[in-house]
């Protein structure tokens, strides 16, 4: 029931607020085809930076996995993981995700890539992704801002929650397309 | 962090290699790994483009302003130490909402003017405050409705249904706020108020 309803609002989610969005911006006297375009300009600059560190993720990820030392950390973590019900190919996106956002991506688009976008792997990998934040990256940009030192409790509140995405996508994703 | 991430990765991948015998794999591994990323990034600017362009009207339309007044009740639930009409407010609630619909590049400013003002309201400028905790609690868990930028790797590698993560992606979302909110309510209960 609760699946049903969650793939139900995944395909609906798109075209409805799209045309919510233009109808309402019509409405308002935007002038939806220029401003749109405006907007979407933005996808080349933003590629453009994303790029050069995607490569140099996706470089070391390929080295990592072609020296089979990933293998040999999921092998090593692999009781552990069968006792969470995780699948151990998603282990190094658990990993990566709260050091680094583009390894992650990275990290992701390989399991994409090799497994399909729509194998449970696939599936359980866009979910982590989406899902978090790169908790480490986000505490050094925030705080280093101010020039706070002293983080508290943030870092583990970070974590934790991180830990708490990563359980549910595998537990939310086992149920709806399985 | 992340260049010293990158080098270890690098060279314990090396060095396994060497132990393993698997050198002669890591050229090729190099070179299939860069043209994986060229072609993901020109998926990535189709599918990037048409979220955008969108989150470029919403911003026009006014329904962002309209989230953030449907917002601000949690707010001031949530930061209990922020006045009612400091400028703080506003900032957060625009980082949230921005986050919301995963536009993150456009939550990010929002988020480094928030923590400027809630510096101001800190006693101790070296430390964390709690609003700023609180604040940090909910940037690192992120509340998405719409993740764009997988669902345009999704599409860009020839998914059947890009979007189909969009539920899952909600529910995991919604978990790990509601624990990173209750967490930091008993840090800051266990350590004491600051």
């Amino acid at each position: 029931m609760l699946a049903r309803a969650l793939l139900v609002f995944s395909d609906w989610l798109v075209p409805v607020l799209l045309v919510l969005i233009l109808i309402h911006a019509y409405w308002k006297r935007v002038k939806v085809f220029e401003i749109f375009a405006e907007g979407a300009k933005e996808a080349l600059t933003l590629a453009g930076s994303i790029f050069p560190y995607l490569l140099a993720m996706l470089i070391a990820i390929g080295i990592l996995r072609a020296s089979g030392a990933l293998e040999f950390l999921s092998e090593l973590l692999a009781p552990l993981l069968a006792f969470l019900g995780i699948p151990k190919e998603v282990l190094p996106m658990a990993l990566l995700r709260p050091l680094s956002g583009s390894g992650a991506l990275g990290v992701m688009t390989t399991l994409i890539a090799e497994y399909g976008p729509d194998s449970l792997i696939g599936r359980i990998a866009s979910t982590m992704q989406g899902s978090t934040e790169t908790t480490f990256y986000v505490l050094a940009v925030y705080f280093g801002s101010v020039g706070i030192t002293s983080y508290r409790h943030a870092l583990w509140v970070g974590l934790l929650s991180d830990l708490a995405a990563f359980l549910t996508a595998v537990w939310v994703c086992r149920l709806v397309f399985s | 962090m992340v260049n010293m991430l990158w080098l270890i990765m690098i060279v314990t991948g090396i060095a396994f290699a060497l132990a393993s015998g698997r050198v002669a794999e890591l050229a090729p591994a190099i070179f299939s790994s860069a043209e994986l990323a060229v072609e993901l990034i020109i998926g990535l600017v189709g599918v990037m483009g048409f979220w955008l362009g969108l989150a470029k009207l919403i911003q026009r339309s006014g329904l962002l302003q309209g989230f953030i007044r449907l917002l601000r009740p949690v707010v001031r639930a949530l930061f209990p130490s922020v006045p009612a009409n400091h400028p703080a407010t506003g900032v957060i609630l625009m980082n949230i909402t921005a986050n919301l619909l995963g536009l993150g590049n456009a939550a990010t400013p929002f988020g480094l003017r928030a923590m400027h003002y809630l510096q101001e309201l800190n006693p101790r400028p070296k430390e964390a405050s709690d609003a700023m905790c609180t604040f940090m609690a909910l940037n690192t868990a992120c509340i998405t409705l719409v993740p764009t930028m997988v669902i345009a790797i999704r599409t860009a590698q020839g998914s059947r249904a890009p979007g189909e993560i969009i539920g899952t992606t909600l529910v995991s979302t919604l978990v790990a706020t509601t624990v990173a909110v209750i967490l930091d309510y008993f840090f800051r209960r266990l350590r004491g108020r600051r």
